[in-house]
């Protein structure tokens, strides 16, 4: 096939997902943050389900599983969405070549592990990372990848490679772009059912795996590692908790400060002082998590699993969970009234 | 997060460091984005998981010099795979794969198999059965 390169706006985000919805879109003519994307999607959320593990470690997550936000937000704001994916590799790619000789930047859902233009120490099985093709150069595809300050490159194969990962979950090709933009958007209804989601996601579950209460769940499993599963493990554990709330497009602060920067942005978009009052709450609830990451940090580099320490980052746990248990309760039951 | 607290602690690790996006506030209080290249206690955990799966990796090493694993074994862990993934990216059963992981059984493994392996662990075929690393 020939050279392509459509004129793609690169943007550079926090997180992958949210990353690509900004960028695609803005392409299709809707202009639309990053930190607008992840609210009207409701992306912030808290997981731990300790029996779950992922390469043996407990699970914890400070976001909704891949693909809701994008699935959310494009529901919200009226975009439709053609998405796919293919038994045979050979298919995919000729489904991807096609697009690009429509002249369609496409969304991919790949490995990280198979990206050579990672840095190398980033590069694990995560089988979730959402980056845009947006052209082709002889045996290299053109990479919009939101992570990354600039665009890139990657070789057809490596794509290949990345696009059929082994695992959970297998992407089997997966690509997606939007097919109908909508005419006009009623921002205010798509912020607003945004909010009220992640409000009773935070707030209201009633099982404790799920929401604040997920943080406290954590924070009592968490003061009991020293002596339940013993010096190496509980450092294990925790280095896992930091970084999941630090590592790869979080923003910081486990998706914390991003959300705060949509509550700010609905609220100077929509005139609204009390959205940016919630938005100062969250930003200090951000800090206190990063306060924890930073005590954490300092453990985890002792190597020495004493219970004192875990007791005190427990209790930051505790505070972190009320403080969000509170924020999003209101946030839940004064949405729908502004 | 205000801007001017924004961490720019750079990772020891070789191939490591990366510019982030971080939301903060500015000093009038407004979001706005500032690039952070790398913070510690994700360094530290960072580090943390990489020693685990050097010293993973290392001991591996060993346990194929002395004729106890073959060179699967070795390059399973330096793919940060675990048998089941490893089963499913060469299409076998994880008993199957388990086999392959005894030296003698990898002798006796078709020329197919092999080629398999080394396409799934990016190496070829002579790296896989001949790495001086995993000699005596």
């Amino acid at each position: 096939m020939t050279d392509i390169a459509l004129n793609f706006e690169h943007r550079h985000s926090a997180h992958c997902e949210n990353g690509v919805i900004s960028n695609l879109f803005r392409y299709n003519g809707l202009d639309i943050s990053e930190p607008m994307a992840f609210g009207i999607g409701s992306g912030l959320f808290f997981i731990h389900i300790p029996f779950i593990k992922v390469n043996g470690i407990p699970g914890t997550s400070y976001r909704i599983w891949p693909g809701q936000i994008f699935k959310r937000a494009s529901k919200r704001l009226g975009v439709e969405m053609y998405s796919d994916t293919f038994r045979n590799p050979k298919k995919a790619k000729e489904a991807l070549d096609a697009a690009l000789a429509k002249g369609i930047p496409v969304g991919l859902v790949v490995s990280v592990f198979y990206l050579p233009y990672l840095p190398e120490v980033f590069r694990f099985h995560f089988n979730a990372h959402n980056l845009v093709v947006y052209g082709k150069e002889g045996n290299e595809y053109l990479i919009s990848d939101p992570v990354m300050e600039h665009v890139t490159r990657i070789h057809e194969d490596d794509l290949m490679r990345a696009r059929y990962a082994k695992g959970t979950p297998e992407p089997m090709g997966k690509m997606y772009y939007p097919t109908v933009m909508p005419k006009d958007i009623d921002m205010k209804k798509a912020i607003v059912e945004g909010i009220y989601k992640t409000g009773y996601d935070m707030s209201h579950i009633p099982i404790p795996f799920f929401g604040s209460k997920a943080i406290r769940y954590l924070a009592s499993k968490l003061k009991d590692y020293p002596e339940k599963v013993g010096d190496r493990k509980s450092i294990l554990y925790l280095g896992n908790i930091i970084r999941m709330q630090e590592e790869i497009g979080t923003g910081g602060a486990g998706f914390r400060f991003v959300y705060a920067a949509f509550l700010h942005e609905s609220g100077r978009k929509l005139e609204n002082n009390w959205l940016i009052d919630k938005s100062k709450e969250l930003t200090k609830t951000g800090d206190l998590w990063r306060d924890f990451a930073f005590k954490a940090g300092r453990v985890c580099k002792n190597r020495s699993a004493d219970k004192t320490s875990f007791k005190d980052l427990s209790d930051i746990l505790v505070e972190c969970s009320h403080q969000e248990e509170k924020l999003f309760f209101e946030l839940y039951s004064k949405i729908k009234t502004i | 997060m205000k801007k001017e607290e924004v961490p720019q602690d750079i990772t020891k690790l070789e191939k490591g460091p990366m510019n982030w996006v971080n939301y903060v506030t500015d000093e009038n209080g407004e979001y706005t984005r500032a690039i952070s290249n790398g913070w510690e206690p994700e360094n530290i955990a960072l580090e943390q998981v990489w020693d685990e799966v050097n010293a993973n990796v290392e001991a591996t090493r060993q346990k194929v010099i002395r004729g106890e694993l073959s060179p699967i074994a070795y390059y399973l862990e330096k793919n940060l795979m675990d048998i089941p993934l490893l089963a499913s990216y060469v299409d076998k059963w994880q008993w199957q794969v388990k086999r392959h992981l005894k030296p003698e059984v990898f002798q006796s493994l078709s020329e197919q198999l092999v080629e398999k392996y080394a396409y799934v662990f990016k190496i070829s075929v002579d790296e896989l059965k001949n790495n001086p690393l995993l000699k005596k």
